[in-house]
């Protein structure tokens, strides 16, 4: 196995938040002589005991060995009897089924807990610097408790997952998010959080520790990604006991199948009836189930996104509202100049002129974006000696920024503001300017109002771009029955243009956390699951409101307590591939469950012909396969039901082909593929198996004794 | 054959034609909307909640339901029991039936109560006028009721937002016999009185035949019973015969309407079930897929009837269809029904619960046997019984939708609502105690000398006709494979406790799923959710339990029909 095939690569639009491949993490060689290994281990009663299913194939494995021993010991006493071939066979490939289940799940385990592994070298030789009052002591990390206060200087590894409460610094998370640059990180405000494991790159600041030992951050996400807190989720249950219970029925349909057979004069062996017990219950799903689950944690960890519990997952994959924020996540972070609507008399060269001289000393996105487009004007840039140049920046007071130049008086900014400065200055303005800069608000655009001295110039329509490919996406999810709603600070009418762009299917306005919360809950009175992403403090009751809440590793801890998810790149658009994931997760399970119930039908019309056709001939009717004789057929329905576990074992790690059709079309597909198929393969298989067998001399031909 | 196939697609129309209007009458019914007989019948109503201390206005939760049914139907079973082993001392008993023995008297109550009506009694002499009126026909209408208030309830469990009720009990049962049963079955009865159906108190007619010999012919209250055995899925006759008798059936006429009145509750409940759920289109999935499974058992039967025994031909016979005979197998049917009314009858009588008969399913060729059998193993919901039908293949619905949710990506809910361990635990386990029943008494059956006595032919044919008892007892059917000596003391008491799982294991757990449903919250449909009120999920639920069925009766069937009919080819008979 290649690894490639271990990777699940979701493609998102941009490119941009392809997932990362954890480094360090260990060859696959390694890996799969370490889950060969562990497939063994898994074999005590004990540990297999969790898995219903399992352990009737293993007890089964078990009986048919005894069996074996026993027909040592007859053959010894009294000459081979001619079955023993075929007991050692049957018991041979019931044990293997036992171990390739076992592999599956070391497999799954084994990868989560290679990258648990290179985690967990961080946590352990950490000195932490202790302020005790005014002095510094210098114990363990692992000895931090809740409350505490550390310094961290240049070079050094943050202890502990914490709040700055003093200082700036630059940190390196890449230990955590993979992204090599740095963060940067502050007391006070949406910035403060800091993670235990990750390293101060410049600077000095004082963090305030948050979490106990053992329970910080970086433990969580080993013991996530070890599925060692792993627990069933609701709908794992409810499918354990669709599997208990078919389990039992077999049982029971093979038990007193014994009581029929010797009533029509032809008592099966018991070997026979365990065989046919394991080709029966769901071994399929019954050994791949929890390496399904334990996969499914570790796509999202291979997304750079850590799930607090399975059942945020599942909850994921039946989201029916997606609240997103606008910037960041729809648009592109910031508003960009569109273009340029000069005053009647001003040319647009003109314009474009003072809009450029306006914002070469403006390094905000909107002022970079308005010395863009007056290139297209062809108006370079242009150095300005310092002694005739004096810059006005931007304040919160005057809502405008500029520049005097040789003595000409340049501004931009706010309408308001600007026509106000201009008046004030005895210039005129014309209601056209006013008439321009209504019609840009009412497109959903920011203007802003040029002016050259007295001289409204006239508007600059700085617009939010939306980001590439986000309205297809947005119609991928409406085909997933997933409702858009972008939440946003603007007003209406801006929204309602940028909504309609996007295309998302609602909006909420000059969105507040209150107005957010509102929203939830009113989804949620309806039934319906809501996702949302967050980073602030204010967002943290949203957060904690909403179904699948997706916190930001940016943002504040309180955010990331909030929410029952991290995204450790902090990309928004991430929620969308969340959703994938937990669909995926799901459909996995019904696949392989479908196809592990229509694979019995074949198996049934392998053994039951095979068992009676001694007795009774006309039952040969039912050998639809024409196998070769009754213990190839027998033996070729167990090889194939060990096999198809193995050969299936790509697919649960990897998880089904998901894509985004409406329910009905995606169900038709599936009950298709594993449905049809799993009633259709089978019997090729095990015809294919039953030739070899029998070309290669290790079943006899003739019948059974 | 054309005119036969004509006959059977008429029937089809028919009953859907019928079943429509009632399905919609009875989901007013059952909501309490005012119908066109409810000035008739409200102040009887009135009456008997007054009478009996009810208060209408109260509703139950789950738990309360289910322990009124469970309650109220002991008590059923304990005075039907003493009337039963008293009847010799009570009057009106023109025949001198004696009081029954325990074991006959236990299995006789049980089989009414749970609406079996497996009759390990003699029909013409074991039981009085009082018995069969008072004590049986009763209970052909209580046990009835019964099962069409849980399907009420279970229906009210998937509909409802958040509620903690599902009913009361005592308003649907009431509401199930006055507005439903009684007036369909005056009608009823009173047609089969016009077509020559006996409805006297008198207990025989003597009459002088041609030869001058006195034949004493027995007589009763038959027509009465006759329209609650047939529309209420009861089934058990007045005689042995049952409706091959020509006083219970004597004409085609009143045999096209009594399989039309076993299936028009069962499919009318469709109805109700798709207007209680403000969607039309869910009750006719759920009648698609019992309609699909009831014509492919109508063509199996009718296939195999139709093409007779290959070993008489091969010894001379004709059994080709011609203008002066039916052709094919007529062995154990009456002629007045032929090989079409005979296999519809069969396939209405095994796919509903009813277990009346107009023709020998033993005589029949070992695959349609089979076929019948198949009908009830898997689990009576091929329209099954009044109410025990719906409840079932709602229950298969459930674990097709699971399936198919998780197909889809998204947990899986029925109706809006998520299916959760809880319904998967209640459902598995509602399926497992109907096969576990039939399965584990089945094969008691088979090795126990007991058993095994009570056997009127050997081989296969002998495996089915155990196999047969225990399937009917279950299921509760009540139709009989004949042969079978049914009233030993092992059979009374092993298809007895058959026949007391198949009704209250089942029972139980579909309150409790109805309990589970309506607490929960009601999820908006969206193009995420899998749809399933298509023609898909109709094949999807075909599919499930037809698998399910299958899966679980493959190899003992392989023994009994599948064999017998093999060995057949192979000219041997049993």
């Amino acid at each position: 196995m290649s690894d490639a095939g271990l990777e699940m690569h979701v493609e998102s639009p941009e490119g941009g938040s392809a997932p990362r491949k954890r480094a360090a993490v260990a060859t696959s060689r390694d890996l799969i002589r370490k889950a060969v290994a562990e497939s063994f281990v898994k074999l005590n009663p004990a540990k297999l005991w969790h898995n219903p299913v399992m352990f009737v194939v293993e007890i089964g494995a078990g009986i048919v060995t005894l069996y074996v021993f026993a027909d040592l010991g007859v053959s010894a006493a009294k000459g081979p009897s001619g079955q023993l071939s075929f007991l050692v066979a049957i018991a041979f490939w019931l044990w293997f089924t036992v171990l390739f289940a076992n592999f599956a799940e070391a497999m799954a385990e084994g990868r989560g807990k290679a990258q648990a592994d290179t985690l967990r070298k961080m946590t352990t030789d950490t000195l932490a610097n202790l302020l005790k009052g005014h002095s510094v002591e210098q114990i363990p990390a692992s000895q931090l408790r809740r409350g505490d206060v550390v310094v961290v200087t240049v070079g050094e590894t943050i202890p502990g997952d914490g709040d700055v409460i003093q200082g700036i610094a630059s940190v390196d998370e890449s230990a955590i998010t993979g992204e090599s640059a740095p963060v940067i990180r502050e007391s006070g405000g949406d910035r403060s959080a800091v993670t235990g494991g990750t390293k101060v790159l410049s600077d000095r600041i004082v963090v305030q520790i948050t979490s106990e030992p053992g329970s910080t951050f970086l433990d969580r996400m080993i013991a996530l990604v070890e599925g060692a807190s792993r627990q069933k989720t609701p709908n794992e249950i409810a499918l354990d006991i669709l599997l208990v219970a078919l389990t039992i029925i077999f049982l029971l349909v093979t038990v007193t199948l014994e009581a029929f057979a010797i009533y029509s004069g032809s008592a099966v062996e018991v070997s026979v009836l365990i065989a046919l017990l394991v080709c029966l219950i769901p071994t399929t799903i019954g050994g791949l189930l929890s390496a399904i689950g334990i996969a499914g944690m570790d796509r999202l960890v291979q997304h750079n996104v850590l799930a607090m519990s399975g059942r945020a997952v599942e909850a994921a994959g039946d989201v029916n509202t997606l609240l997103l924020d606008k910037t960041g996540t729809i648009t592109l972070g910031n508003r960009q100049a569109a273009e340029f609507l000069p005053a009647e008399g001003v040319t647009q060269q003109e314009l474009a002129d003072a809009a450029q001289l306006a914002s070469i000393a403006d390094e905000t996105p909107e002022g970079r974006s308005i010395v863009v487009l007056a290139k297209q004007f062809g108006i370079r840039e242009r150095h300005l000696h310092a002694d005739e140049t004096e810059f006005v920046p931007f304040t919160a007071q005057t809502r405008m920024s500029g520049v005097d130049w040789q003595g000409r008086k340049i501004r931009k900014g706010a309408v308001d503001s600007v026509l106000a400065w201009v008046e004030s200055l005895g210039g005129v303005v014309p209601q056209e300017v006013s008439d321009l800069a209504r019609g840009v608000a009412e497109q959903g655009g920011t203007p802003l109002v040029v002016s050259l001295d007295d001289r409204a110039l006239g508007v600059v329509h700085l617009k939010d771009i939306v980001k590439g490919g986000i309205r297809e996406r947005f119609e991928q999810l409406r085909a997933m029955g997933i409702r858009t709603v972008m939440i946003t600070g603007d007003n209406p009418v801006t929204a309602a243009v940028i909504a309609r762009e996007a295309g998302v299917d609602d909006f909420l306005a000059q969105a507040t956390p209150e107005a957010k919360m509102d929203l939830i809950r009113k989804e949620q009175a309806q039934g319906k699951l809501v996702a949302m992403t967050g980073d602030g403090t204010n967002d943290a009751p949203a957060l904690a409101q909403a179904d699948v809440g997706v916190a930001m590793n940016t943002g504040t801890t309180a955010a990331k307590e909030a929410g029952n998810m991290v995204d450790l790149d902090s990309n928004p658009t991430k929620l969308i591939e969340i959703v994938e994931i937990g669909k995926q997760l799901l459909m996995t399970r019904g696949a392989l469950t479908t196809f592990s119930i229509a694979n019995d039908v074949a198996k049934y019309f392998a053994i039951i012909p095979a068992i009676f056709m001694v007795t009774y001939p006309q039952l040969g009717a039912l050998n639809v396969m024409r196998l070769n004789s009754p213990n190839s057929a027998i033996l070729s329905a167990v090889i194939f039901n060990a096999l198809v576990i193995v050969a299936l074992i790509p697919l649960s790690l990897k998880g089904v082909k998901y894509r985004p059709l409406g329910a009905a079309v995606v169900l038709r597909r599936n009950l298709l593929v594993y449905g049809l198929g799993g009633l259709v393969v089978p019997f090729i298989g095990i015809k294919l198996i039953d030739t070899l067998l029998v070309a290669l001399h290790l079943v006899g031909q003739g019948g059974r004794g | 054959m054309a005119f036969d196939i004509t006959r059977l697609v008429a029937y089809g129309v028919v009953l859907v034609a019928v079943a429509y209007p009632l399905g919609l009458y009875m989901a007013r019914v059952f909501a309490g909307e005012p119908t066109w007989l409810t000035p008739v019948l409200a102040p009887v109503e009135r009456l008997v909640y007054r009478a009996a201390g009810i208060d209408p206005g109260t509703e139950m939760p789950w738990n309360v339901y289910a322990i009124s049914v469970l309650l109220f139907n002991f008590a059923c079973f304990v005075i039907l029991y003493l009337l039963l082993r008293t009847q010799g001392l009570l009057p009106w008993n023109p025949t001198a039936a004696p009081g029954m023995g325990p074991d006959l008297a236990f299995n006789t109550a049980v089989s009414f109560v749970t609406n079996t009506n497996w009759q390990a009694y003699a029909a013409e002499t074991g039981a009085s006028h009082l018995a069969q009126m008072a004590g049986l026909t009763w209970q052909n209408f209580i046990s009835a009721a019964t099962g069409i208030s849980v399907a009420i309830a279970l229906i009210r469990g998937l509909t409802r937002r958040e509620a903690r009720e599902v009913g009361n009990f005592w308003v649907d049962l009431t509401r199930s016999w006055l507005y439903i049963l009684v007036p369909v079955c005056i009608v009823l009865a009173l047609v089969f009185v016009y077509q020559g159906v006996p409805q006297t108190l008198a207990g025989r007619v003597d009459v002088k035949t041609v030869e001058g010999a006195v034949q004493s012919l027995r007589v009763g209250p038959i027509a009465s019973q006759e329209a609650i055995k047939v529309l209420g899925t009861n089934g058990g006759g007045f005689f042995n015969a049952n409706s091959s008798h020509p006083f219970e059936n004597p004409t085609p006429l009143t045999d096209f309407l009594q399989v039309l009145a076993i299936l028009a509750i069962p499919a009318g409940l469709t109805f109700t079930f798709g207007t209680m759920a403000s969607n039309a289109r869910q009750g006719l999935v759920v009648l698609s897929a019992m309609m699909v499974l009831f014509a492919i058992s109508v063509g199996v039967m009718y296939g195999f009837e139709a093409a007779g025994n290959p070993n008489l031909t091969a010894a001379g016979a004709d059994q080709v269809a011609s203008a002066t005979q039916a052709g094919g197998n007529m062995e154990g049917k009456e002629v007045r029904f032929g090989i079409e009314g005979s296999a519809l009858y069969a396939s209405v009588t095994t796919a509903a619960s009813s277990g009346a008969m107009d023709g020998s399913i033993s005589s029949m060729t070992p695959m349609s046997g089979g076929m019948a059998m198949l009908n009830i193993a898997l689990g009576e919901v091929v329209f099954g019984g009044v109410g025990a039908g719906l409840y079932g293949m709602l229950v298969f619905a459930i674990l097709a939708v699971f399936i198919a949710g998780l197909m889809v990506g998204r947990t899986p809910e029925f109706l809006g609502k998520k299916i959760g361990p809880k319904e998967m635990k209640l459902a598995m386990f509602a399926v497992l105690a109907l096969e576990a029943g039939v399965l584990v008494l089945s094969a008691i059956g088979v090795v126990a000398p007991a058993g095994l006595a009570g056997r009127l032919n050997m081989g296969p044919h002998g495996l089915s006709e155990i196999l047969y008892a225990f399937c009917s007892g279950v299921g509760n059917n009540g139709s009989a494979f004949a042969g079978l000596h049914a009233g030993s003391l092992f059979y009374t008491v092993t298809v007895g406790i058959g026949m007391l799982i198949g009704r209250y294991l089942f029972i139980v757990p579909v309150l409790a799923i109805a309990g589970s449903m309506a607490a929960k919250k009601q999820v908006p449909p969206s193009a995420g959710t899998f749809p399933t009120d298509t023609p898909l999920f109709a094949g999807l639920l075909v599919g499930v339990v037809v698998i399910v069925g299958a899966l679980t009766f493959f190899p003992v069937f392989a023994l009994g029909p599948i064999l017998e009919q093999l060995l057949m080819h192979a000219g041997r008979l049993f």
